[in-house]
């Protein structure tokens, strides 16, 4: 991985200039460019792992009936499933990878503001990670409760819950050290003539991202101290024998949860606004439309939790309250869309892997968006709660939305961060795979999910077999996809890359590839508009 | 790889520890949303609960506190006068408070001990649920509360060994100032947790 290429004055970040060489350098290194690779390697090995737990359900489903493991393994599965997916990738996700990486260089900055902060950062997510991983294996067996641990049943499966709950408190933690270091970052260290409203789009989602990590973490941290709480002290607050309550469970813990939607999306939308307009070669339209947005998304999503629980009691009139604000809240979430479309309109479209991705993203995440407002509407939700619909939905969003965007990025950033250029050809056939396979996989589940499959079980009725098949072969289609995009990233053969392989105009690209350890020696000069194309 | 070190941003290191206590407020918002809550369920069980608490314990805690979080604010002015002697004197009285809150909180969670009244007890199972409910609560705010009072006391400890060192000076206090806000923290979250739990009427 070290590059000798460039002169011995501004080595390359990924060669080693300090007293520690190797994997050691790597672990104690506070250059947040080297912070982002290790989040990376990471967050790679966790999705394999999450990726093949996902691949031996759909195995599972293929045909009605036990194929080779029981319920009580099936929930064990996807739970982990949920809570690697979910804690160990899609939240920390593009923000610590490309927010670590690329948000510091797009303001001009050299580092994050808080650079050790962000080394522990790291190593808080690791542990948290490694508890989570304890919790399957030590104990009283693995965690059977969804990643979601509703109160009661979390509070009395024998299952190892505790575990599992103290690895994702430590998770937030790392969560919300990452968003208060950005937060400062974005605030204090924009080099001297950059104003907010000269700043990239990155960055602007990552800072609304970051607000959502500070203010909506704390209380998935104190919900999952209490459900520890309920079961070594029996406080009580959960349980209705003494007096508590498990609907107020889901309040609190949906409070945290349907913010970290954002938290998960708001990036990767940061991500294909930055795709979008490099690969047009034309200025983003509505440059602070899209600014706004990502805020009023962080805003408005703060109220709306209330629509996961329309059918577990409330009064009528909060769920209309929530039904409406789900509705608003999709309306900045359309307005991006909007902008992305309008851009790429009358842009000279240059079909590279990043911008394949990027268009997968818009495509994928507006039937996620759509399919959520059927939720969102009142009768509707009825109908489609607790079904394969809402699988459906939501890996669309997560898979489709964040997971597209993240490989988009990846491809995107890639011969920045490697100073290598990869085979576009083979990253075009794995993105085909990928798209061909995601659709196969999850559009049977909107079907069979309204004709009332419902999700969380092992077993189906055999007039589903047909579309489960389609979906499991889609599953499989996404998985060779994802094998040649992994082969094709990282098998060291590629081209050095040029410093500005794509024609981007943000700051990033007009350094070095890969980047000198320090990024700037003197703050670099910007231009009134970020994407000035035309 | 050392990295080189950043430029020194006071204003950064202390926008970043205000953040941090939002987040601190937003971890006890939680509790408090659950306080709410179970004192409209159980109105008249939290008022006769509440009586089981000490109030003059209470009160004599906040006034500790509010002296503690005074003399932190004084240390600091101490600092920037270049008086070492006055704030290391400062900050001992103020880890002398913590101590004193410590030792009322041992004698008062002892109490309620002795009396069954901690939750998962046999008798607290017979009791009715706005007791149950309330004394959970009590417990559980009170000792995160502790915890962090703990903590606060830690960072102020650091900081006075820094202030011995010479290390915190008339020109670099922020960790002092920032364990001073993160100590107000600590003071303000009682001075809300006193008249939840031991003033209800």
């Amino acid at each position: 991985m070290t590059e000798e290429s460039y002169p011995i004055a501004h080595p390359s970040y990924l060669v080693d200039t300090g007293k520690r060489k190797g994997i050691k350098a790597w672990l104690t290194t506070c250059d947040h460019k080297r912070i982002a690779l290790l989040y990376l390697w990471s967050i790679m090995v966790f999705f394999i792992i999450g990726a093949i737990l996902g691949e031996t359900m759909r195995t599972e489903l293929f045909r009605p009936g036990q194929q080779f493991y029981g319920p009580q393994t099936y929930n064990a599965i996807f739970t982990l499933h949920g809570l690697i997916m979910i804690f160990l990738i899609v939240i920390p996700g593009l923000t610590v990878v490309f927010g670590n990486f690329v948000m510091p260089i797009m303001i001009g900055a050299n580092d994050v503001a808080f650079p050790r902060l962000n080394l522990f950062s790291w190593y808080l997510y690791i542990l948290g990670a490694a508890v989570v991983v304890v919790s399957q294996f030590a104990g009283s067996g693995p965690p059977d409760t969804g990643w979601t641990f509703y109160a009661p049943y979390s509070t009395q499966t024998h299952t190892n819950v505790i575990a599992a709950v103290s690895g994702a408190f430590i998770l937030g933690f790392s969560s919300i050290l990452t968003g208060i270091n950005f937060i400062v970052t974005i605030h204090r260290l924009r080099t001297p003539k950059m104003t907010f409203f000269k700043m990239p789009l990155l960055p602007w989602a990552v800072y609304a991202t970051a607000w959502i990590q500070v203010l909506a973490t704390p209380i998935i941290g104190i919900t999952l101290l209490m459900i520890i709480g309920e079961r070594v002290f029996r406080i009580g607050f959960f349980d209705p024998a003494l007096g508590g309550d498990p609907i107020l469970y889901q309040h609190l813990f949906w409070i945290y949860s349907h913010p970290a939607v954002y938290i998960m999306i708001l990036p990767a939308m940061g991500v294909i606004t930055e795709i979008i307009p490099t690969f047009s070669q034309r200025r983003i339209f509505g440059y602070k439309a899209i600014a706004f947005s990502s805020l009023a998304i962080a805003g408005v999503g703060y109220f709306v939790w209330g629509h996961h629980m329309f059918t577990s009691g409330m009064s009528k009139e909060a769920i209309w309250v929530f039904s409406l604000l789900t509705f608003l809240v999709a309306v900045p979430s359309a307005i991006k869309v909007f902008n992305w479309v309008t851009t790429m309109y009358k842009g000279s479209i240059d079909l590279k892997p990043p911008m394949l991705y990027a268009m997968a993203f818009i495509f994928l995440f507006t039937i996620g968006g759509l399919t959520g407002l059927v939720q969102g509407a009142l009768a509707t939700d009825i109908q489609v709660h607790d079904t394969s619909f809402i699988v459906a939905h939501f890996h669309y969003i997560i898979f489709g939305g964040v997971g597209f965007a993240f490989l988009g990025g990846l491809h995107y950033w890639y011969p920045k961060m490697f100073g290598r250029l990869y085979n576009i050809r083979t990253a075009n056939i794995a993105w085909g795979f990928l798209f061909t396979g995601f659709n196969l996989l999850y559009f049977p589940q909107f079907v069979i999910g309204l004709e009332g499959m419902p999700r969380r079980y092992f077993d189906y009725l055999p007039q589903f077999t047909l579309s489960q098949q389609i979906s499991t072969v889609g599953g499989y289609l996404l998985g060779i996809g994802l094998i040649i995009m992994i082969v094709n990233l990282f098998r060291k053969s590629g081209e050095k890359a040029p410093d500005n392989p794509w024609g981007g105009k943000t700051l990033e690209w007009q350094l070095p590839s890969p980047p000198p350890e320090e990024n700037f020696s003197t703050p670099p000069n910007v231009s009134d508009f970020p994407y000035d194309y035309d | 790889m050392e990295h080189t070190e950043p430029d020194r941003d006071d204003i950064g290191a202390k926008l970043g520890m205000w953040v941090f206590i939002f987040t601190e407020i937003l971890l006890f918002g939680g509790l408090f949303l659950v306080y709410a809550i179970m004192r409209h369920r159980y109105p008249e069980d939290f008022h006769l609960a509440s009586r089981q608490l000490n109030t003059f314990i209470g009160a004599l805690n906040t006034l500790v506190l509010l002296v503690s979080s005074m003399t932190v604010a004084m240390s600091i002015s101490a600092v920037q006068k270049k008086d070492k002697r006055m704030a290391t004197i400062l900050l001992l009285i103020t880890l002398l408070c913590a101590v004193i809150f410590l030792v009322n909180k041992y004698f008062e969670w002892g109490h309620k001990i002795s009396l069954s009244l901690y939750p998962g007890s046999d008798l607290m199972m017979q009791l009715k649920h706005g007791y149950i409910l309330f004394f959970s609560l009590y417990f559980f705010m009170t000792g995160l509360h502790l915890l962090h009072l703990i903590i606060g006391a830690i960072i102020l400890g650091v900081a006075l060994a820094k202030i011995r060192l010479g290390l915190i000076n008339d020109q670099h206090y922020v960790l002092l100032e920032n364990g001073g806000l993160y100590w107000h923290l600590v003071d303000l979250i009682w001075i809300f947790l006193f008249p939840l739990l031991y003033l209800i009427t």
